[in-house]
């Protein structure tokens, strides 16, 4: 080890970029089909579900309901996106495949391995996220250009939920401990203010509402697509990218505890 | 094989009541989160939140009074076919080709019949259950307008889960790689789950689309389900909606069992 030279982490994150690429290369179907989901929810609650409602209020402007749940859905897709990549997949090369072992065997450090991982599942998320802008614009479903900055708010979004998952990996010891991912996944996509105003909840819960980070990252996509910017826009960005830098720096000295101790 | 005489089919199932009983055992912990949690957060997130913005108009509604009363009975239903159709996959697959429990049972006396009757009766158990579950959470919220609507509605629910049973362990039973199954969820079941009726009346999809959503085997229960919670039934649609399913759940369990006789006999 001591006689190799440290690859640069722009090198080494490539380096894994690439790897999974290769390994992805063959699913490229099943790549594909996960654009669908968000989609098709688009379309049923929005379309289907929005008949049943007029319009909602959102910073000041009334807006169609199909409007106001497509962001949403942009925001979630940008987090289950990151979501399989940094849980299932992650655990699986950690504790079965023992893949970070054979890594670091290699020039690469830990701080490699969690930033090229993060930058992966980024590129899958977004791959999701730039395909589902293109339709909501399609649809018509966008009219103001700073949508074109609900790209890199997904980018963001994926950048912190993908760390912070990560993270939450290393903390597991069996596959069982994935259900309470589950469990904060399913109410973290329900109850975001994805699917209505966020006026739908008492003000305490209201508070904790707010507080999340898929929260954050649907009414910032929101407030881009509808071009309706507050500094709370601001908030979230710095909220998001807070947290992405606080689990990579949790990943990395888990990854030391986990493989080089 | 030859020599053993042939079990009845009642027999069958009743031997490998253990096997499954153990099996209930060991994972009912890990149901609880997907069977019972999960749905109910659907419930309060579209029924009573989203639902607060729904005008409760029953002329568009189906006869429901508010949304919740709508969505309710199509969310059961709905739900069914999830457990239903994850009893069905993984776990199918994994006893053909990962554990080949099905293999060693085949070494006794059991046939692929009494194989795929056992299972069956087992998920027919989960179905009953997690619905059960659900209908009499409900219950005290107002959502059945008559107890024999709501048993019927219960069985209705089960009924449309053991269809979805059926056919998928048919597909299960064929399929070589699992791989098959991200085509499954993606393109077949999560599409059902969103555009069967369950979170709107299929009119919403122009006439077109209505009509494709109501060939579904989903919203035949999801109606059903519906028709008899809110007592809104059209005798001659529930008998059509009924009849198309236990015609499937036939059907499906001749697929069923000559799936797994050509995967593992012939």
């Amino acid at each position: 080890m001591s006689t190799a030279q440290p690859l640069g982490a722009v090198r080494a994150t490539a380096l894994l970029v690439e790897r999974n690429y290769i390994v992805y290369r063959k699913a490229w179907k099943l790549f594909l089909s996960g654009f669908f989901e968000p989609f098709f929810y688009l379309l049923s609650i929005g379309i289907g579900v929005g008949a049943l409602i007029d319009t909602f209020e959102f910073n000041g402007r009334e807006i169609p309901y199909a409007e106001f749940v497509a962001p949403g859905m942009l925001a979630a897709s940008a987090l289950n996106g990151a979501l399989i990549d940094a849980t299932f997949n992650t655990f699986f090369k950690l504790r079965f495949v023992k893949l970070y072992d054979q890594m670091l065997a290699t020039p690469l450090t830990t701080r490699d391995v969690a930033r090229g991982e993060i930058a992966w599942s980024q590129l899958r998320g977004s791959t999701y996220a730039a395909a589902f802008l293109v339709i909501m614009a399609a649809m018509g479903l966008v009219h103001s250009w700073w949508a074109v900055l609900a790209f890199p708010a997904t980018l963001l979004i994926g950048f912190a939920s993908s760390a912070v998952c990560m993270a939450l990996t290393t903390y597991m010891r069996s596959w069982q401990d994935f259900d309470l991912i589950t469990l904060a996944q399913v109410p973290l996509f329900l109850f975001s203010a994805t699917f209505f105003p966020i006026t739908a909840y008492p003000d305490p819960v209201r508070w904790v509402v707010e507080g999340t980070p898929l929260y954050r990252g649907v009414v910032l996509c929101r407030e881009l697509t509808t071009g309706s910017l507050t500094w709370a826009s601001a908030v979230s960005v710095v909220y998001l990218l807070a947290l992405g830098l606080a689990g990579l720096f949790v990943v990395r000295r888990r990854l030391d505890a986990l493989l080089l101790t | 094989m030859a020599t053993t005489t042939a079990l009845t089919l009642g027999e069958g199932i009743r031997r490998q009541a253990d096997y499954w009983r153990v099996v209930y055992q060991r994972t009912w912990r890990g149901t609880v989160i997907s069977s019972f949690l999960a749905p109910l957060f659907y419930v309060l997130a579209m029924g009573v939140l989203l639902g607060g913005f729904i005008d409760g108009d029953p002329d568009v509604l189906e006869g429901a009074t508010s949304y919740f009363d709508f969505v309710v009975p199509g969310l059961i239903a709905a739900h069914a076919m999830q457990t239903a159709v994850g009893e069905t996959t993984y776990p199918v697959m994994s006893m053909i080709k990962w554990q080949r429990v099905y293999d060693s049972m085949l070494a006794t006396p059991l046939t692929c019949r009494d194989l795929v009757a056992a299972h069956l009766t087992f998920i027919a158990f989960r179905l009953a259950t997690t619905c059960a579950v659900y209908d009499l959470v409900l219950a005290p919220f107002g959502v059945f307008a008559t107890w024999w609507g709501a048993l019927l509605a219960f069985l209705a629910q089960v009924l449309v889960g053991m269809v979805f049973a059926v056919w998928v362990f048919g597909f299960s039973a064929r399929l070589h790689s699992e791989e098959g199954y991200g085509v499954l969820f993606r393109l077949g079941i999560f599409p059902l789950f969103l555009f069967s009726g369950a979170f709107f009346p299929v009119s919403n999809l122009g006439a077109a689309g209505a009509w494709l959503a109501r060939v579904t085997p989903l919203w035949q229960g999801v109606n059903l389900s519906r028709m008899l919670t809110l007592d809104h039934v059209t005798w001659w649609v529930a008998g059509v909606n009924a009849g198309v399913l236990l015609v499937l759940l036939a059907a499906g369990w001749v697929w069923a069992v000559s799936g797994l006789q050509k995967r593992l006999v012939w």
